[in-house]
C-alpha cells in the first residue's frame, strides 16, 4: 500500500523584547544563575503580572508577517501543572482566544509554491531551566529564562514530507528574523520545535495515529527524526502493525527515536481565564500601524530582486534567505552599477568563506562599500579578477581596505607595456616549442604562453594586455 | 452529585496532595454535599448569559518594555529550603 | 484614658500638637498587647523593636502633617511586608520573609505609619472564624469563648481590643466586614480595583480586595485615602481619580434612597440581628433618608457560585506552595512528586485542602462548563441584580452577618454551615461593590453589624451614610470589657 505522511509543527519562539513578558527583569541570554529574577517571575506570594506591550506588538507583527488574522478580542489563561521550572505552577498562556489564527507560510516544493497553513499563534511565558548533573541525586533550577515572552506557532497538518518541514522551518526563521521579533537561535533555545507525524493510506482523508517527537536540537534533527519516524511507521504499517499514540524522543547520536516513559497520568491542565490579567482588545488602527512598520518580507524582496535587478530566481532566493545578507547585497548594489556581478561575488566568494569559517553575515569585518571599492578596482584594471579573490580573502581576515591590501602586498596589476614586453620576450625565448606550435596554428599554445607570463608576474599582469603583446611579438 | 473515593484520589493527585483514608472519606462526603448545593445553580437558565471573568470592565493594561533591576541573588535564594551554587535544589528529576 | 484607645484622628491631633509622641503611642499599644494578647491572640508576629525604632525616627523628623504619621497599624498576615515574616497563618509559609512590600504597605510606610505586627487569620483567608489559622485561634474581645469572625479575625480583634490604632484586612467573601461586625468595629471593603492587590497573597484573585478596619468611620476614610489608587503593578486596579474620602464625613442623608433587600432578612437571620438592622433603617428614615424593601433574587445562588469561583482560583493560586523556592519543605521525600505531595499535605490545613480539592475538581476536564463557567454566568446575574437596584437606590443596607459571633468550635465540624454564614457578604464581592460594616446594635451583649453597600467606586456615599449613622448613634463608643 502507498502511504501519505502527515506532519504538523509546533514552534516556540522567544521574542526579542528587552524585558520579560510580565515583569521588568532583563531577557538577556546567559547571566549568572538566578540573577535575572524578581518576586514576579519567581512566583512569590502576592505578586501580579503586568503585560509587556512590546511582546504583544511583536507577536502581532509575527502573526501579520505569517498572514494571520488578528481577532479583536484576546485573553490570557492559566495552564496549571506542577514542575520545578514553572514557579507559579501555572503557565500564563492563551487557550481558546489566541492573539492570531489562520495564517500560512509559502514554501517552494519542486519549483512550485505550496502553502502550509498556520492554525494559531499565541503569546505565553517561558519556563526556567533544569540541570541534571551526572551521578547526582538532585536536579538544579535556574529561573533566569522564566517569563521570557514566547510565541507558539502551530501549523496545520499540511506538511507532507520531512523536506517540507525543513523548508517550513527555514522560511519561518527567515521571516521572523526579517521582522526582528526573534533571533531564532536554536542553540540558545530562542527557537524550539516539536513535531507530530502520522501516516495514512494515500487518498484517505482520515488521519492516522500520530506520534509526537521531542528533543529536536536543530533543523537537521527535525528532518532526520521525521525521516526516521516516517520509515519506522511505514515498516510497522506494512507489516500489518498498529502505531501507538505516544511521544518519542529523538536520539541524535544514535539517529533513532525512542518512546518516552509513558506519563503516569494524562495531562489535565485545568485552563481558566487568568483573573490577574485583563483582556486585550486590538482595534484595526493598531493592527494597521503595526502592519505599516513591517519591513519588506523575503518573498517580496525576492520578487523585486528578479524584477529590479534582473537576477535569476536562484540568486534572488539565496540572497534574500537572510535579512543580513540581503541588506549587505543591497548596500553594495546602491553603489555599484551591476547587480549580477555583486550577486556573483556575494554568492560564491562571500558565502563560501562564511561557510568555510562558520561565520555569520553580521560578523563580516568589512563594509559593503569596501567590496564595491574592490569591484571598481577590477573594473579599472588595477587588479585582476584572480588577484581580487586573494584580496577578498584578506579583507575577511583583516577587515582592511582593498586598496591598502593591494598596496601593501604589491598586487597592483602590471599594465606597463614595456615591462610586460620584457617578460613576454623572456617567455618566448624559454618556450620555443610552444612558439612553434602557435605558429603552426595551435591557438592553445598562446594560452600556455599567457599563463607563463602570468606565472612570472605572480598573477599581476593584465591578461588582456599580455595577450595583445604576445600576439604582436609572435607576428 | 456523589463523589467517589476514586474521584477524590484523582483530584488529590492533580492537586499534588496526599490524603489519609479518613481525609478521603471526609472529602468525598463534604465535596458531595457541597456539590449538591452547587447543582442548585442549574435552576437558573444561563443560556444567553455571558460569563463574568472580570467584574470591572477594563482592557489593554500594559507596561512599557523597560528593564528594571532584578533582585540580588541572595534575596532570590533567601527563602529557599535547599540551594546549591546559586541554584534551587530539587530531588532528581528522571529525564525521559 | 489609655493612649491605645485613641482613634487615628484623635491620635493625629495629639501628635500634631506634640502633646504625645509616636513612641509614647507605640509603647502604649505594645503595652496593651502585652496585657491582653494572651486572651485575644490576635497577632502572629509582633515587630516590637522595629516599631519602636520607627516611631522614634518619626518623632525625630517631627513632621506629623500626614494623618497616619506615627500611628501604629497592624497588618493582616497575608499582606507582604518586606523583611517581616508573612505566613498567611499557614504552616507552609511559616518562615517566609518577603523581599518586597505590598503596595499598600509601601503607601503606609511613605505616610510614616508604624507597622507593629502581623495579625492572625484563617489560613490563606479561607474561613469565617480565624479558627482555620495554622497556628492558633483568635478570640473575640467581647467574649473570649467566641470567634472574632474571619478571615481577618486577628485584625478586627486587635482593633476592638485596642492592640493597635487601626488595621488592614482583606475581603474575598466578607473577610473584613464579618469580623468587623463580630468585633464591633468598622470595616470597609473597597470596590474591586480601588486598592492595589500587589503584595496581597492571593486567595481568589477576582474577588480579593484590601481594606481598612478601624475604630470609627472617620478613621476608615483616612485609611482609604492612604491606600486607594491605581497601581502600575496591579493590572486589575482601576485608573480613576480617588476623591478625598474625608470630604464625605458629613452628617447628611436627607433624600438618600436606600434599598433593604428582603433576601438578607429572611430565613437564617437571627431575630435580634434583623431587629437591629430594621431599627438602623428607622434611624436613617428619621434622618431624612427613604428606605424601601427591594429584592436581589440571586442572593443565595451567589453563595454557591462563590464556592466554585473562589476555590477554583485558589487551587491555582496555591499551587506555587511546593517547598522549592520558599516556605517549609517536607523532609525525606523519595522523588519530586513525593516532595510536592508531602510538602503540601503537611503544610496545608484541612479547610485549605478542602477548597483546593473543590476548586481542582471544578476546573478539571469535563467539569469546567458545568461548574466554573456556570458560576461565572451566575456572577453576571448577581451583578445584574445590584445594577438594577442601583438604578433606583443610592445604597443598599443589610445585616453584615446573619448572627453575632458564634462560639469557638461551634461550626468547625460543618463546613457548609460555616460557608452559609457568609451569605450576606459574598454577593457584594461577586459584584465587586464597596461595602462597609459599622456597629448597629447588640445581641446578647455581642455586637451586630450594619452593612452599607454602594455603587461601584462610590465609597464616598457609603462613607457618608455610615458617618451619619455613627454620629446619630453611640454603638461605636462601646468597648469590650477586657
Amino acid at each position: 500500500m502507498e502511504f501519505e505522511t502527515v506532519i504538523g509543527l509546533e514552534v516556540h519562539v522567544e521574542l526579542l523584547t528587552k524585558s520579560k513578558v510580565f515583569c521588568s527583569c532583563t531577557t538577556e541570554f546567559g547571566g549568572e544563575v538566578n540573577t535575572h529574577c524578581c518576586p514576579v517571575c519567581l512566583g512569590m506570594p502576592g505578586v501580579l503580572p503586568v503585560l509587556n506591550k512590546k511582546a504583544v506588538e511583536y507577536a502581532i507583527k509575527a502573526a501579520l508577517a505569517l498572514n494571520c488574522e488578528i481577532p479583536e478580542f484576546s485573553k490570557f489563561d492559566r495552564k496549571n501543572y506542577f514542575y520545578p521550572d514553572l514557579p507559579k505552577a501555572y503557565q500564563i498562556s492563551q487557550y481558546d482566544l489566541p492573539l492570531a489564527r489562520k495564517g500560512y507560510i509559502e514554501i517552494e516544493v519542486d519549483g512550485k509554491p505550496k502553502r502550509i497553513g498556520i492554525n494559531r499563534i499565541h503569546l505565553e511565558e517561558d519556563a526556567g531551566k533544569l540541570i541534571h548533573e551526572e551521578g547526582k541525586s538532585y536536579s538544579l533550577v535556574d529561573l533566569n529564562r522564566t517569563g521570557v515572552p514566547l510565541i507558539e506557532i502551530v501549523s496545520e497538518p499540511d506538511i507532507r514530507t520531512p523536506e517540507e518541514a525543513w523548508l517550513y522551518l527555514n522560511k519561518l526563521k527567515t521571516i521572523l528574523q526579517y521582522i526582528e521579533v526573534s533571533d531564532c537561535k536554536m542553540e540558545e533555545g530562542s527557537l524550539r520545535c516539536d513535531t507530530n507525524i502520522s501516516l495514512r493510506p494515500k487518498g484517505s482523508d482520515k488521519f492516522g495515529t500520530k506520534v509526537e517527537l521531542k528533543n529536536l536540537g536543530s533543523f537537521r534533527a527535525v528532518r532526520r527524526s521525521l525521516e526516521y519516524e516516517e520509515r519506522r511507521q511505514r515498516e510497522i504499517l506494512e507489516q500489518g502493525g498498529v502505531i501507538v499514540q505516544e511521544t518519542r524522543r529523538w536520539d541524535e547520536a544514535r539517529g533513532i527515536t525512542i518512546p518516552l516513559r509513558s506519563k503516569e497520568e494524562a495531562h489535565d491542565y485545568r485552563y481558566f481565564p487568568d483573573p490577574d490579567l485583563v483582556p486585550i482588545v486590538i482595534d484595526r488602527e493598531w493592527v494597521e500601524k503595526l502592519k505599516s512598520e513591517l519591513p519588506e518580507l523575503p518573498d517580496a524582496k525576492k520578487k523585486r530582486y528578479m524584477e529590479e535587478y534582473g537576477l535569476p530566481a536562484y540568486d534572488a532566493g539565496v540572497l534574500t534567505a537572510s535579512k543580513a545578507l540581503a541588506n549587505f547585497f543591497e548596500e553594495c548594489v546602491s553603489q555599484y552599477h551591476d547587480p549580477k556581478t555583486v550577486s556573483n561575488w556575494v554568492m560564491s566568494e562571500m558565502l563560501g568563506i562564511l561557510n568555510e569559517t562558520g561565520r555569520e553575515v553580521d560578523e563580516i569585518p568589512f563594509k559593503p562599500e569596501q567590496l564595491v571599492k574592490m569591484l571598481k578596482m577590477i573594473d579599472s584594471g588595477t587588479i585582476s579578477g584572480k588577484i581580487a579573490k586573494e584580496v577578498f580573502r584578506d579583507m575577511f581576515d583583516t577587515g582592511k581596505d582593498p586598496e591598502a591590501i593591494v598596496k601593501e602586498k604589491g598586487l597592483t596589476q602590471i599594465s606597463d607595456e614595456k615591462e610586460l614586453e620584457k617578460i613576454a620576450k623572456k617567455v618566448i625565448e624559454e618556450n620555443p616549442k610552444s612558439v612553434e606550435d602557435y605558429k603552426k596554428g595551435k591557438e592553445k599554445a598562446l594560452g600556455f604562453l599567457v599563463g607563463q607570463v602570468m606565472k612570472e608576474t605572480r598573477g599581476k599582469a593584465n591578461p588582456q594586455l599580455v595577450n595583445k603583446i604576445l600576439k604582436e611579438l609572435l607576428g | 452529585m456523589k463523589i467517589s473515593i476514586e474521584t477524590v484520589e484523582h483530584v488529590a493527585n492533580l492537586a499534588r496532595l496526599y490524603l489519609s483514608e479518613e481525609e478521603k472519606a471526609e472529602m468525598a462526603q463534604t465535596l458531595s454535599s457541597i456539590l449538591d448545593y452547587m447543582d442548585r445553580l442549574n435552576e437558573l437558565d444561563t443560556t444567553d448569559v455571558p460569563p463574568t471573568a472580570h467584574i470591572v470592565p477594563i482592557k489593554n493594561v500594559f507596561r512599557e518594555d523597560v528593564v528594571k533591576e532584578s533582585l540580588p541573588r541572595e534575596e532570590v535564594l533567601k527563602n529557599a529550603p535547599e540551594k546549591e551554587r546559586g541554584f534551587f535544589k530539587v530531588p532528581r528529576i528522571i529525564e525521559d | 484614658m489609655n493612649l491605645s484607645e485613641l482613634t487615628i484622628h484623635e491620635a493625629h491631633e495629639l501628635l500634631s500638637k506634640k502633646e504625645i509622641s509616636s513612641e509614647e503611642l507605640t509603647k502604649a499599644v505594645l503595652d496593651r498587647i502585652d496585657k491582653v494578647e494572651e486572651d485575644i491572640k490576635a497577632f502572629l508576629t509582633i515587630d516590637k523593636e522595629r516599631a519602636l525604632e520607627i516611631s522614634k525616627k518619626v518623632d525625630k523628623e517631627g513632621d506629623f502633617s500626614n494623618p497616619l504619621a506615627g500611628i501604629p497599624v497592624a497588618i493582616k498576615d497575608n499582606i507582604c511586608t518586606k523583611d517581616l515574616k508573612t505566613t498567611c497563618a499557614s504552616k507552609i509559609l511559616a518562615n517566609f520573609v518577603p523581599p518586597y512590600d505590598a503596595t499598600v504597605c509601601e503607601k503606609l510606610k511613605s505616610e510614616k505609619a508604624v507597622i507593629i505586627g502581623k495579625t492572625n487569620m484563617d489560613e490563606f483567608a479561607m474561613g469565617s472564624s480565624t479558627e482555620n489559622s495554622g497556628f492558633f485561634a483568635t478570640r473575640n474581645p467581647w467574649d473570649v469563648d467566641r470567634v472574632p469572625g474571619g478571615s481577618s479575625g486577628g485584625s478586627a480583634a486587635a482593633v476592638a481590643a485596642d492592640e493597635c490604632i487601626f488595621a488592614l484586612g482583606s475581603d474575598t467573601g466578607g473577610s473584613i466586614r464579618q469580623p468587623a461586625s463580630y468585633c464591633g468595629v468598622v470595616g470597609l471593603k473597597p470596590t474591586y480595583g480601588r486598592v492595589s492587590r500587589y503584595g496581597l497573597v492571593a486567595y481568589a484573585s477576582s474577588l480579593d480586595q484590601i481594606g481598612p478596619i478601624t475604630k470609627d468611620v472617620r478613621d476608615c476614610a483616612i485609611v482609604l485615602n492612604a491606600i486607594a489608587g491605581w497601581d502600575e503593578k496591579d493590572s486589575t486596579s482601576v485608573n480613576l481619580p480617588v476623591p478625598d474620602f474625608t470630604k464625605s464625613l458629613v452628617e447628611d442623608v436627607k433624600g438618600m434612597k436606600m434599598g433593604l433587600p428582603k433576601e438578607y432578612l429572611g430565613e437564617g437571620i437571627e431575630p435580634e440581628v434583623r431587629e437591629a438592622v430594621l431599627s438602623a433603617a428607622r434611624v436613617f428614615e428619621n434622618l431624612g433618608a427613604s428606605v424601601e424593601e427591594i429584592s436581589l433574587p440571586h442572593t443565595e445562588y451567589a453563595l454557591w457560585a462563590y464556592y466554585i469561583i473562589a476555590p477554583a482560583e485558589a487551587s491555582s493560586n496555591l499551587a506555587r506552595y511546593d517547598g522549592i523556592r520558599y516556605g517549609v519543605r517536607a523532609k525525606d521525600s523519595d522523588d519530586l512528586i513525593d516532595l510536592y505531595k508531602k510538602t503540601r499535605s503537611e503544610g496545608f490545613g484541612r479547610e485549605v485542602k478542602r477548597r483546593i480539592m473543590l476548586g481542582t475538581y471544578a476546573l478539571s476536564s469535563g467539569y469546567y462548563d458545568a461548574y466554573y463557567l456556570k458560576a461565572q454566568k451566575v456572577r453576571t446575574l448577581v451583578k445584574a441584580d445590584f445594577d438594577r437596584a442601583f438604578e433606583k437606590y443610592d445604597v443598599i443596607i443589610a445585616p453584615t452577618a446573619p448572627t453575632p459571633a458564634f462560639r469557638i468550635g461551634e461550626k468547625t465540624g460543618d463546613p457548609l454551615k460555616m460557608y452559609m454564614s457568609d451569605v450576606c457578604t459574598i454577593p457584594v464581592n461577586m459584584a465587586g461593590l464597596p461595602a462597609i460594616s459599622i456597629p448597629c446594635g447588640f445581641s446578647g451583649g455581642l455586637p451586630v453589624g450594619l452593612q452599607i453597600i454602594g455603587k461601584p467606586f462610590d465609597e464616598a456615599t457609603v462613607i457618608r451614610a455610615a458617618y451619619t449613622f455613627e454620629q446619630a448613634t453611640d454603638f461605636n463608643t462601646k468597648k469590650p470589657a477586657l
